[in-house]
Protein backbone atom coordinates (compact mmCIF):
# COMPACT_ATOMS: atom_id res chain seq x y z
CA UNK A 1 0.00 0.00 0.00
CA UNK A 2 2.70 2.43 0.68
CA UNK A 3 4.14 1.87 -2.73
CA UNK A 4 0.99 3.17 -4.13
CA UNK A 5 0.60 6.52 -2.10
CA UNK A 6 2.39 9.16 -3.49
CA UNK A 7 1.75 12.28 -2.05
CA UNK A 8 -0.16 12.73 1.42
CA UNK A 9 1.38 9.78 3.93
CA UNK A 10 -2.11 7.87 4.18
CA UNK A 11 -0.33 4.72 5.64
CA UNK A 12 0.96 6.82 8.31
CA UNK A 13 -2.25 8.76 9.47
CA UNK A 14 -4.05 5.03 9.47
CA UNK A 15 -1.79 3.89 12.65
CA UNK A 16 -2.98 0.91 14.25
CA UNK A 17 -5.24 1.25 17.29
CA UNK A 18 -1.96 0.96 19.94
CA UNK A 19 -0.92 4.60 18.22
CA UNK A 20 -4.20 5.86 19.97
CA UNK A 21 -4.22 7.17 23.60
CA UNK A 22 -5.83 5.09 26.10
CA UNK A 23 -8.95 7.74 26.36
CA UNK A 24 -9.90 8.03 22.76
CA UNK A 25 -9.72 4.12 22.43
CA UNK A 26 -13.69 4.15 22.65
CA UNK A 27 -15.43 7.26 22.99
CA UNK A 28 -17.64 7.39 20.02
CA UNK A 29 -18.60 10.88 18.78
CA UNK A 30 -21.73 9.32 17.02
CA UNK A 31 -24.43 11.94 17.81
CA UNK A 32 -22.21 14.57 15.57
CA UNK A 33 -22.42 12.42 12.27
CA UNK A 34 -25.17 9.82 11.88
CA UNK A 35 -22.58 7.48 9.37
CA UNK A 36 -19.55 7.48 7.40
CA UNK A 37 -21.44 9.42 4.61
CA UNK A 38 -22.84 12.17 6.37
CA UNK A 39 -19.18 12.42 7.13
CA UNK A 40 -17.26 12.52 3.96
CA UNK A 41 -20.24 15.00 2.65
CA UNK A 42 -19.02 17.29 5.06
CA UNK A 43 -15.44 16.94 4.93
CA UNK A 44 -16.58 17.47 1.04
CA UNK A 45 -18.80 21.25 1.95
CA UNK A 46 -15.56 22.20 4.32
CA UNK A 47 -13.39 21.45 1.43
CA UNK A 48 -15.73 23.57 -1.29
CA UNK A 49 -14.78 20.59 -4.18
CA UNK A 50 -16.71 19.57 -6.92
CA UNK A 51 -18.70 16.18 -6.16
CA UNK A 52 -18.16 14.98 -9.15
CA UNK A 53 -14.53 15.51 -9.46
CA UNK A 54 -13.53 14.58 -5.64
CA UNK A 55 -9.72 15.05 -4.87
CA UNK A 56 -9.73 11.43 -3.21
CA UNK A 57 -6.47 11.75 -1.88
CA UNK A 58 -6.89 14.39 -0.04
CA UNK A 59 -10.88 13.69 1.12
CA UNK A 60 -9.21 10.60 2.02
CA UNK A 61 -6.84 11.69 4.21
CA UNK A 62 -9.24 14.48 5.77
CA UNK A 63 -11.35 11.28 6.57
CA UNK A 64 -8.87 9.15 8.31
CA UNK A 65 -7.69 11.80 10.27
CA UNK A 66 -11.29 12.91 11.18
CA UNK A 67 -12.24 9.65 12.07
CA UNK A 68 -8.63 9.56 14.25
CA UNK A 69 -9.32 12.67 15.99
CA UNK A 70 -13.32 11.82 17.04
CA UNK A 71 -12.25 8.59 17.83
CA UNK A 72 -14.51 6.82 15.43
CA UNK A 73 -12.38 4.44 14.34
CA UNK A 74 -13.79 1.78 16.49
CA UNK A 75 -16.72 1.84 14.49
CA UNK A 76 -16.65 -0.43 11.12
CA UNK A 77 -18.67 1.39 9.23
CA UNK A 78 -16.51 4.28 9.29
CA UNK A 79 -13.20 1.76 8.77
CA UNK A 80 -14.82 0.30 5.90
CA UNK A 81 -15.48 3.67 4.16
CA UNK A 82 -12.05 4.75 4.57
CA UNK A 83 -10.73 1.47 3.00
CA UNK A 84 -13.31 1.89 0.64
CA UNK A 85 -11.66 5.34 -0.04
CA UNK A 86 -8.13 4.10 0.31
CA UNK A 87 -9.43 1.87 -2.69
CA UNK A 88 -10.36 4.34 -4.73
CA UNK A 89 -7.19 6.23 -4.21
CA UNK A 90 -5.04 3.66 -5.46
CA UNK A 91 -7.35 2.74 -8.82
CA UNK A 92 -6.94 6.09 -9.62
CA UNK A 93 -3.57 5.69 -9.62
CA UNK A 94 -3.58 2.91 -11.74
CA UNK A 95 -1.73 3.69 -15.14
CA UNK A 96 -5.35 3.79 -17.50
CA UNK A 97 -3.95 1.84 -20.35
CA UNK A 98 -7.23 2.10 -22.69
CA UNK A 99 -8.93 5.84 -21.59
CA UNK A 100 -11.77 4.55 -24.01
CA UNK A 101 -12.71 1.98 -21.22
CA UNK A 102 -11.42 3.75 -18.16
CA UNK A 103 -14.37 3.94 -15.71
CA UNK A 104 -13.97 6.46 -13.07
CA UNK A 105 -13.63 4.63 -9.71
CA UNK A 106 -15.09 7.47 -7.95
CA UNK A 107 -18.47 7.16 -9.36
CA UNK A 108 -19.97 4.67 -7.55
CA UNK A 109 -19.33 6.56 -4.47
CA UNK A 110 -20.40 9.63 -6.04
CA UNK A 111 -23.71 8.39 -6.92
CA UNK A 112 -24.31 7.34 -2.99
CA UNK A 113 -22.88 10.47 -1.60
CA UNK A 114 -25.83 12.29 -3.95
CA UNK A 115 -28.26 9.61 -2.89
CA UNK A 116 -27.38 10.54 0.59
CA UNK A 117 -27.44 13.70 0.27
CA UNK A 118 -30.90 14.31 -1.33
CA UNK A 119 -32.18 11.77 1.37
CA UNK A 120 -30.41 14.21 4.31
CA UNK A 121 -32.89 17.12 2.49
CA UNK A 122 -36.29 15.13 2.83
CA UNK A 123 -34.54 14.68 6.67
CA UNK A 124 -34.75 18.34 6.82
CA UNK A 125 -38.22 18.39 5.86
CA UNK A 126 -39.32 15.50 7.83
CA UNK A 127 -37.70 17.13 11.03
CA UNK A 128 -39.33 20.67 10.45
CA UNK A 129 -42.67 19.05 10.06
CA UNK A 130 -42.73 16.70 12.74
CA UNK A 131 -41.51 19.66 14.99
CA UNK A 132 -44.39 21.53 14.11
CA UNK A 133 -46.70 18.41 14.85
CA UNK A 134 -45.04 18.10 18.35
CA UNK A 135 -46.17 21.35 18.95
CA UNK A 136 -49.83 20.16 18.82
CA UNK A 137 -51.87 18.36 20.96
CA UNK A 138 -54.27 15.99 20.06
CA UNK A 139 -57.56 15.08 21.84
CA UNK A 140 -56.79 12.09 24.15
CA UNK A 141 -53.70 12.41 23.66
CA UNK A 142 -51.38 9.62 25.42
CA UNK A 143 -47.76 9.41 25.88
CA UNK A 144 -47.67 5.54 25.39
CA UNK A 145 -50.98 3.70 23.66
CA UNK A 146 -52.16 1.77 26.65
CA UNK A 147 -52.33 -2.07 26.04
CA UNK A 148 -55.70 -2.77 24.79
CA UNK A 149 -58.05 -3.93 27.83
CA UNK A 150 -58.24 -7.47 28.09
CA UNK A 151 -61.88 -8.83 26.60
CA UNK A 152 -63.95 -10.62 29.24
CA UNK A 153 -63.39 -14.20 28.71
CA UNK A 154 -66.43 -15.19 26.76
CA UNK A 155 -66.62 -19.16 27.86
CA UNK A 156 -68.77 -21.76 28.77
CA UNK A 157 -68.01 -24.63 30.77
CA UNK A 158 -68.33 -27.22 27.83
CA UNK A 159 -65.98 -25.50 25.81
CA UNK A 160 -63.37 -25.20 28.91
CA UNK A 161 -63.39 -29.04 29.13
CA UNK A 162 -63.65 -29.38 25.43
CA UNK A 163 -60.27 -27.95 25.68
CA UNK A 164 -58.91 -29.55 28.50
CA UNK A 165 -59.39 -32.71 26.53
CA UNK A 166 -57.74 -31.53 23.73
CA UNK A 167 -54.61 -30.80 25.72
CA UNK A 168 -54.86 -34.05 27.74
CA UNK A 169 -55.08 -35.81 24.30
CA UNK A 170 -52.19 -33.86 23.15
CA UNK A 171 -50.51 -34.40 25.88
CA UNK A 172 -47.55 -36.86 26.04
CA UNK A 173 -48.40 -40.16 28.64
CA UNK A 174 -46.79 -39.17 31.25
CA UNK A 175 -44.17 -42.16 32.79
CA UNK A 176 -46.20 -43.79 35.41
CA UNK A 177 -44.04 -46.19 37.44
CA UNK A 178 -45.83 -48.43 39.63
CA UNK A 179 -45.45 -48.10 43.57
CA UNK A 180 -45.50 -51.01 45.61
CA UNK A 181 -47.54 -49.79 48.57
CA UNK A 182 -45.61 -50.41 51.57
CA UNK A 183 -48.31 -49.38 54.30
CA UNK A 184 -46.93 -47.96 57.36
CA UNK A 185 -48.57 -49.43 60.08
CA UNK A 186 -48.35 -46.83 62.46
CA UNK A 187 -51.56 -47.94 64.73
CA UNK A 188 -50.35 -51.25 64.52
CA UNK A 189 -46.91 -50.41 66.08
CA UNK A 190 -48.76 -48.17 68.68
CA UNK A 191 -50.37 -50.84 70.24
CA UNK A 192 -47.10 -53.28 70.43
CA UNK A 193 -45.29 -50.85 72.02
CA UNK A 194 -48.06 -49.98 74.33
CA UNK A 195 -48.79 -53.73 74.83
CA UNK A 196 -45.14 -54.20 75.64
CA UNK A 197 -44.56 -50.93 77.82
CA UNK A 198 -47.83 -52.26 79.91
CA UNK A 199 -45.59 -55.15 80.77
CA UNK A 200 -42.42 -53.64 81.13
CA UNK A 201 -42.30 -50.13 82.86
CA UNK A 202 -38.64 -49.63 80.32
CA UNK A 203 -37.69 -51.06 77.15
CA UNK A 204 -35.08 -51.17 74.57
CA UNK A 205 -35.18 -50.23 71.34
CA UNK A 206 -33.47 -53.10 70.16
CA UNK A 207 -36.50 -55.11 72.08
CA UNK A 208 -39.17 -53.95 70.25
CA UNK A 209 -37.73 -53.78 66.68
CA UNK A 210 -35.84 -57.13 65.78
CA UNK A 211 -33.50 -57.88 64.00
CA UNK A 212 -34.59 -59.18 60.58
CA UNK A 213 -37.18 -56.37 60.75
CA UNK A 214 -38.34 -55.07 57.31
CA UNK A 215 -37.78 -50.97 56.63
CA UNK A 216 -41.11 -50.34 56.59
CA UNK A 217 -41.85 -52.37 60.47
CA UNK A 218 -39.22 -50.49 62.24
CA UNK A 219 -40.11 -46.76 60.18
CA UNK A 220 -43.43 -47.99 61.87
CA UNK A 221 -41.73 -48.38 65.05
CA UNK A 222 -40.19 -44.96 65.17
CA UNK A 223 -43.22 -43.13 64.02
CA UNK A 224 -45.11 -45.29 66.55
CA UNK A 225 -42.09 -44.16 69.54
CA UNK A 226 -42.33 -40.50 68.25
CA UNK A 227 -46.13 -40.27 68.37
CA UNK A 228 -46.74 -41.54 72.25
CA UNK A 229 -43.83 -39.54 72.57
CA UNK A 230 -45.61 -36.63 71.31
CA UNK A 231 -48.59 -37.38 72.95
CA UNK A 232 -46.67 -37.45 76.83
CA UNK A 233 -47.60 -41.40 76.21
CA UNK A 234 -44.40 -42.07 77.23
CA UNK A 235 -40.48 -40.83 77.38
CA UNK A 236 -37.81 -41.45 75.20
CA UNK A 237 -33.94 -41.48 76.15
CA UNK A 238 -31.17 -41.75 74.16
CA UNK A 239 -27.96 -41.13 76.05
CA UNK A 240 -25.64 -40.37 73.04
CA UNK A 241 -26.47 -40.46 68.99
CA UNK A 242 -26.28 -44.10 68.19
CA UNK A 243 -26.86 -44.94 71.93
CA UNK A 244 -29.74 -47.24 72.28
CA UNK A 245 -32.99 -45.40 72.38
CA UNK A 246 -34.59 -45.70 76.02
CA UNK A 247 -38.01 -46.16 76.07
CA UNK A 248 -40.38 -45.88 79.07
CA UNK A 249 -43.54 -44.83 80.65
CA UNK A 250 -44.64 -41.51 81.46
CA UNK A 251 -45.11 -40.82 84.73
CA UNK A 252 -47.27 -37.85 84.85
CA UNK A 253 -49.65 -39.94 81.98
CA UNK A 254 -49.63 -42.70 84.12
CA UNK A 255 -50.81 -40.50 87.40
CA UNK A 256 -53.43 -39.50 84.90
CA UNK B 1 -73.48 25.51 12.49
CA UNK B 2 -75.64 22.96 10.57
CA UNK B 3 -76.30 20.12 12.52
CA UNK B 4 -73.54 17.43 10.15
CA UNK B 5 -70.68 19.78 11.25
CA UNK B 6 -71.89 19.61 14.88
CA UNK B 7 -71.95 15.86 14.49
CA UNK B 8 -68.40 15.99 12.90
CA UNK B 9 -67.47 18.31 16.03
CA UNK B 10 -68.48 15.56 18.66
CA UNK B 11 -67.32 12.44 16.17
CA UNK B 12 -63.38 14.46 15.94
CA UNK B 13 -63.56 15.29 19.85
CA UNK B 14 -64.43 11.29 20.89
CA UNK B 15 -61.71 9.58 18.64
CA UNK B 16 -57.69 10.15 19.56
CA UNK B 17 -57.20 9.06 15.74
CA UNK B 18 -57.82 11.38 12.68
CA UNK B 19 -60.82 10.52 11.13
CA UNK B 20 -60.81 9.03 7.54
CA UNK B 21 -63.13 10.82 5.03
CA UNK B 22 -64.53 7.33 4.18
CA UNK B 23 -64.76 7.23 8.06
CA UNK B 24 -67.05 10.43 8.16
CA UNK B 25 -69.79 9.11 6.18
CA UNK B 26 -69.89 6.45 8.22
CA UNK B 27 -71.59 8.97 10.99
CA UNK B 28 -73.94 10.39 8.23
CA UNK B 29 -74.93 7.68 5.53
CA UNK B 30 -77.24 10.57 3.97
CA UNK B 31 -74.53 13.03 3.84
CA UNK B 32 -73.08 13.25 0.18
CA UNK B 33 -69.41 13.69 -0.02
CA UNK B 34 -69.49 17.85 -0.64
CA UNK B 35 -72.27 18.61 2.13
CA UNK B 36 -69.23 16.41 4.41
CA UNK B 37 -66.95 18.47 3.28
CA UNK B 38 -68.71 21.21 3.48
CA UNK B 39 -69.32 20.78 7.16
CA UNK B 40 -65.49 20.51 7.58
CA UNK B 41 -64.64 23.66 6.25
CA UNK B 42 -67.42 25.28 8.30
CA UNK B 43 -66.36 23.32 11.39
CA UNK B 44 -62.25 24.93 10.49
CA UNK B 45 -63.76 28.22 9.72
CA UNK B 46 -65.86 28.37 13.16
CA UNK B 47 -62.37 27.50 15.15
CA UNK B 48 -60.29 29.64 13.23
CA UNK B 49 -62.73 32.89 12.88
CA UNK B 50 -64.40 32.84 16.06
CA UNK B 51 -61.16 32.36 17.39
CA UNK B 52 -60.91 28.64 19.63
CA UNK B 53 -57.57 27.35 20.67
CA UNK B 54 -58.25 24.40 19.22
CA UNK B 55 -57.76 24.03 15.02
CA UNK B 56 -59.05 21.33 12.32
CA UNK B 57 -56.12 19.84 11.00
CA UNK B 58 -55.94 17.34 7.96
CA UNK B 59 -53.59 15.05 8.48
CA UNK B 60 -52.39 10.88 8.31
CA UNK B 61 -55.03 11.04 5.83
CA UNK B 62 -58.30 12.40 7.70
CA UNK B 63 -58.94 15.01 10.09
CA UNK B 64 -58.36 15.89 13.07
CA UNK B 65 -58.43 18.17 16.40
CA UNK B 66 -55.47 19.73 17.55
CA UNK B 67 -54.36 22.28 19.98
CA UNK B 68 -52.51 25.48 18.43
CA UNK B 69 -48.88 25.63 18.63
CA UNK B 70 -49.41 28.52 20.78
CA UNK B 71 -50.84 27.02 23.98
CA UNK B 72 -47.95 23.97 24.17
CA UNK B 73 -45.93 25.09 26.60
CA UNK B 74 -48.48 25.91 29.19
CA UNK B 75 -49.85 22.87 28.72
CA UNK B 76 -46.99 20.91 28.92
CA UNK B 77 -45.89 22.73 32.21
CA UNK B 78 -49.24 21.81 33.96
CA UNK B 79 -47.93 18.49 33.02
CA UNK B 80 -51.56 18.07 31.38
CA UNK B 81 -49.79 16.34 28.32
CA UNK B 82 -46.20 15.76 27.18
CA UNK B 83 -44.86 16.01 23.74
CA UNK B 84 -43.30 13.12 22.32
CA UNK B 85 -39.81 12.39 21.96
CA UNK B 86 -37.78 14.45 19.21
CA UNK B 87 -36.67 11.44 16.42
CA UNK B 88 -32.98 10.73 16.14
CA UNK B 89 -31.26 12.00 13.14
CA UNK B 90 -30.69 8.26 12.42
CA UNK B 91 -34.44 7.71 12.75
CA UNK B 92 -35.40 9.99 10.54
CA UNK B 93 -32.72 9.00 8.00
CA UNK B 94 -34.37 5.66 7.87
CA UNK B 95 -37.78 7.22 7.79
CA UNK B 96 -36.89 9.68 5.39
CA UNK B 97 -35.53 6.52 2.88
CA UNK B 98 -38.75 4.15 3.71
CA UNK B 99 -40.88 7.17 2.55
CA UNK B 100 -39.47 7.47 -0.67
CA UNK B 101 -38.40 3.97 -1.88
CA UNK B 102 -41.28 1.94 -0.12
CA UNK B 103 -41.24 -1.04 -0.72
CA UNK B 104 -38.08 -1.18 1.09
CA UNK B 105 -35.41 -3.74 2.22
CA UNK B 106 -33.36 -3.86 4.97
CA UNK B 107 -30.19 -4.11 2.81
CA UNK B 108 -31.47 -1.33 0.37
CA UNK B 109 -31.55 1.09 3.50
CA UNK B 110 -28.25 0.07 4.88
CA UNK B 111 -27.02 0.69 1.18
CA UNK B 112 -28.20 3.90 1.27
CA UNK B 113 -27.14 5.16 4.77
CA UNK B 114 -23.72 3.26 5.02
CA UNK B 115 -24.56 2.12 7.74
CA UNK B 116 -26.24 -0.94 9.89
CA UNK B 117 -30.08 -0.37 11.02
CA UNK B 118 -31.49 -3.55 11.96
CA UNK B 119 -31.77 -2.27 15.34
CA UNK B 120 -33.39 1.75 14.01
CA UNK B 121 -36.16 -0.60 12.33
CA UNK B 122 -37.02 -2.46 15.38
CA UNK B 123 -37.76 0.69 16.94
CA UNK B 124 -39.36 2.42 14.45
CA UNK B 125 -41.63 -0.71 13.94
CA UNK B 126 -42.20 -0.56 17.30
CA UNK B 127 -43.50 2.88 17.07
CA UNK B 128 -45.49 2.37 14.74
CA UNK B 129 -43.88 4.47 12.25
CA UNK B 130 -43.51 1.48 9.88
CA UNK B 131 -44.56 -1.42 9.20
CA UNK B 132 -43.23 -4.90 6.90
CA UNK B 133 -45.61 -4.47 4.01
CA UNK B 134 -44.39 -7.38 1.80
CA UNK B 135 -40.73 -9.96 1.10
CA UNK B 136 -38.44 -9.03 -1.68
CA UNK B 137 -38.50 -11.81 -4.82
CA UNK B 138 -34.80 -12.08 -4.25
CA UNK B 139 -32.48 -14.32 -2.49
CA UNK B 140 -33.69 -15.31 0.89
CA UNK B 141 -36.97 -12.96 0.43
CA UNK B 142 -36.06 -10.26 2.30
CA UNK B 143 -38.86 -7.94 4.54
CA UNK B 144 -40.01 -5.06 3.16
CA UNK B 145 -40.95 -2.07 4.62
CA UNK B 146 -43.18 0.79 4.05
CA UNK B 147 -44.74 3.77 5.86
CA UNK B 148 -47.77 3.73 8.15
CA UNK B 149 -50.52 6.25 8.94
CA UNK B 150 -48.91 6.99 12.10
CA UNK B 151 -45.61 7.99 9.69
CA UNK B 152 -48.18 10.83 8.31
CA UNK B 153 -49.50 12.03 11.55
CA UNK B 154 -46.28 12.30 13.17
CA UNK B 155 -44.71 14.56 10.29
CA UNK B 156 -48.07 16.28 10.19
CA UNK B 157 -48.60 15.22 6.56
CA UNK B 158 -51.65 14.67 4.84
CA UNK B 159 -50.42 11.70 2.22
CA UNK B 160 -46.81 10.41 1.41
CA UNK B 161 -47.65 12.77 -2.13
CA UNK B 162 -47.42 15.78 -0.40
CA UNK B 163 -43.63 15.08 0.28
CA UNK B 164 -41.37 16.90 -2.39
CA UNK B 165 -41.14 14.50 -5.06
CA UNK B 166 -37.19 13.18 -5.79
CA UNK B 167 -37.09 15.29 -9.11
CA UNK B 168 -37.92 18.29 -6.83
CA UNK B 169 -35.15 17.94 -4.17
CA UNK B 170 -32.41 20.33 -4.34
CA UNK B 171 -30.28 17.44 -5.25
CA UNK B 172 -31.98 15.43 -7.88
CA UNK B 173 -30.64 12.34 -8.21
CA UNK B 174 -30.00 11.19 -11.16
CA UNK B 175 -31.06 7.14 -11.89
CA UNK B 176 -28.78 7.47 -15.09
CA UNK B 177 -24.80 7.68 -13.82
CA UNK B 178 -23.89 11.32 -15.75
CA UNK B 179 -21.66 9.97 -18.79
CA UNK B 180 -18.48 10.82 -18.49
CA UNK B 181 -18.25 12.33 -21.83
CA UNK B 182 -21.28 14.22 -21.38
CA UNK B 183 -19.57 16.87 -18.91
CA UNK B 184 -21.83 17.16 -16.35
CA UNK B 185 -22.81 20.40 -14.91
CA UNK B 186 -20.69 20.64 -11.49
CA UNK B 187 -22.92 19.96 -8.73
CA UNK B 188 -21.65 21.56 -5.44
CA UNK B 189 -23.51 19.55 -2.35
CA UNK B 190 -24.03 22.59 0.01
CA UNK B 191 -26.18 24.23 -2.97
CA UNK B 192 -29.02 25.39 -0.68
CA UNK B 193 -31.79 25.59 -3.44
CA UNK B 194 -32.58 24.43 -6.92
CA UNK B 195 -33.30 26.26 -9.25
Amino acid sequence: MGELTSGPPITAAYAPPEGLSPESSFVVELSAFSGPLDLLLLLIREEQVDIYDIPIARICEQFVARIRTLGLNEAAEYLEMAARLLRIKAQMLLPRSDEEAWEDPRAELVRRLLEYQQMREVVDLLEHRGEERRNQFARAYLPQAPAPPQAPLALSLGELFAAVDRVLRGARKPNIHEVVARAIDIPGAITVIRSVLALKARILWTEIVERSAEPWQILSTLLGVLELAKTGEVRVKQIRPFANVEISRDAASEAA
Amino acid sequence: MTPLAKLLEAALFASARPIASDELSVLDPEASRAQLQSALDELREHYDVEGHGVELVEIGGGWQILTRAEYTEAIERAQLAARPARLSGAALETLAIIAYRQPISRAEIEEIRGVAVGGMLKSLHERGLIDVVGRAEGLGRPLLYGTTPVFLEHFALRHLEELPRAEELAIALRVQRPEPEGEPAPVVVNAEASE
